[in-house]
């Protein structure tokens, strides 16, 4: 088994475009969350397909999820992380045309990985680079402008040929894979919010046994009310704080009220630590351990006691106890049900004395992207010597209480960070990270 | 509509949809080679031109002779054509 060592990353968030943004925006404390349109854009299903953002128009009101009213008790969300305009629109059309903007922005990240791994082209399209990239589901905007004309013409007579390639649901793998001419393994994981956290643990084994020489990995996702409607359904769509979208969501507060959906990709660059050393890579971090398993029981409510097998299999994957672990970087999205199972989890396994803390205070959930976007800020912290406190977090739920849920930054002397993602559907995922030199 | 505003509609389509200069659509400009179009945008072409004249052309096998975009009017003119007749 070779060590398997990080030596670029990547990143397209709410903040922007770059890991240099989302980490100064994380350390700056700001949120990445915004008030979205209310009124329905009154798409008319007999006309064209809607431009997709990829395209030349990026629709007004794309973040629409219905009519803003109550409905009943609860007003319906409309907060969420969008990400700004980052120039999709100036990548050639050859390779756009496929793409939805998931993959537009997982080809971004992975587009800085490589830059920051110092890797030429011709060793990713040697056949020993592969690609581990996962998102929710292929594009539902593609899949809606498909049925929209499906529906009104009742067959595919108005159907473009892209509309495909941008609703499978290895379209950002695939996309990344053809646009850097990637020519290695291409896995394409599919487990909605573990998928980033998926990704990484995949080709982390995969370099480990030595199948590739390199692997880009990572999640990406794309904002849709697809995603966004059916945490409202459940009710566990923070909906309370339209009016002050940078208050929302808050993990672990008392005052928490459901998830906030955003959009964004991360992708990571691994390679053996002998091969990094041999071309003088500068290496950022190590991944020690992952493991992945299935909740059992309900498809959707959270259970501390899988949360609790899943970070001790990654614990004795990476061979390490959990005293050793400095820093705990939580799914936490600010959902009911799902801070309390992930602290008692938490509390059950390291105790009370190690700092947790969750991102989502910022970036609102990426769904996807988010094992990603956070295992690359975990690094970041890693590499200062800082833990980040949860944004939002001012009062602590008492049924989260247990664990240490710092309110301030937190300077930590080890160099180990416990990173999970949970999914719907039961899908949980840890990795153990850590800092290269400790 | 006459035979120049059949064009003229045609190469606005075209250009638009695969993000062409309009200068270079010169009817012998070969759609792959000197266009960089390929077979997928040969799909797509045939969706696009229906959007831009509300017809219906489907898998018409004419489609597979284009090569340049003379060919190109020369199929979209003779489709009006037809369709004129058909409807007289």
């Amino acid at each position: 088994m070779k060590r398997v060592v990080i030596t670029g990353m990547g990143a397209v968030s709410p903040f922007g475009r770059g890991t240099d943004v989302l980490f100064a925006s994380l350390r700056k404390g700001l949120s990445g969350i915004s008030r979205i349109a209310p009124p329905h854009d009154g798409r008319d299903a007999s006309g064209p397909c809607p431009e997709e953002r990829t395209g030349v128009t990026v629709k007004a009101g794309r973040g629409e999820i219905g009519p803003g009213k109550m409905s009943g008790q609860r007003q319906r969300p409309l907060v969420a992380g969008l990400v700004p305009d980052i120039g999709i629109g100036a990548l050639p059309r050859t390779l756009r045309r496929s793409m939805s903007p998931m993959s537009a922005y997982a080809y971004l990240a992975a587009l800085e990985a490589v830059e920051q791994a110092g890797i030429t082209p011709d060793k990713l399209k040697g056949g020993r680079t592969g690609i581990a990239l996962g998102s929710t589901l292929g594009s539902p905007e593609a899949l809606e402008s498909f049925f929209r004309l499906y529906l009104a013409a009742g067959d595919t007579s108005g159907v473009k040929s892209m509309l495909f390639f941008r609703s499978m649901s290895h379209t950002a793998a695939v996309n990344t894979a053809q646009a850097l001419d990637v020519t290695g393994r291409v896995i394409a994981p599919c487990a909605a919010c573990s998928s980033g956290c998926q990704a990484i643990g995949l080709a982390y084994e995969t370099i480990a046994f030595g199948r590739q020489d390199y692997m880009l990995c990572g999640g990406t996702d794309e904002f849709h009310p697809l995603v966004t409607g059916t945490f409202d359904l459940m009710n566990a769509a923070s909906s309370a704080y339209n009016e002050h979208p940078e208050q929302t969501p808050r993990p672990f507060d008392a005052g928490r009220d459901g998830v906030v959906c955003s959009e964004g990709a991360a992708l990571l660059f691994l390679e053996s630590a002998e091969s990094a050393v041999h071309r003088q890579a500068a290496i950022l971090a190590e991944i020690l351990g992952f493991a992945t398993m299935h909740a059992g029981g309900s498809i959707a409510e959270p259970s501390p006691g899988p949360i609790a097998a899943c970070m001790r299999a990654a614990l004795e994957d990476a061979g390490v106890a959990a005293g050793d672990v400095a820093y705990i970087n939580a799914h936490a999205t600010g959902t009911e049900l799902g801070d309390i199972a992930e602290s008692r989890a938490i509390a059950d396994v390291f105790g009370p004395n190690i700092p947790v803390s969750s991102l989502k205070g910022h970036l609102g959930h990426t769904l996807a992207a988010s094992g990603a976007l956070e295992s690359a800020a975990c690094i970041a912290m890693l590499r200062e010597k800082t833990v980040l406190p949860t944004r939002n977090l001012e009062e602590v739920d008492e049924r989260c209480a247990g664990i240490l849920l710092p309110q301030n930054p937190v300077a930590v002397q080890g160099g180990l960070v416990v990173k999970n993602s949970f999914a719907l559907g039961g899908i949980n995922c840890s990795l153990v990270l850590r800092s290269w030199n400790d | 509509m006459t035979d120049r505003e059949i064009v003229e509609r045609a190469d606005a389509a075209i250009a638009e949809e695969f993000e062409l200069d309009p200068g270079s659509l010169r009817p012998e400009a070969l759609f792959r080679e000197d266009l960089g179009l390929d077979s997928l945008d040969a799909v797509d072409m045939v969706v696009v031109l229906e959007q831009a004249f509300g017809i219906k052309i489907g898998k018409d096998p004419a489609i597979a002779s284009i090569r340049n975009v003379g060919d190109m009017h020369e199929f979209i003119l003779a489709k009006k054509r037809g369709l004129e007749k058909n409807a007289s």
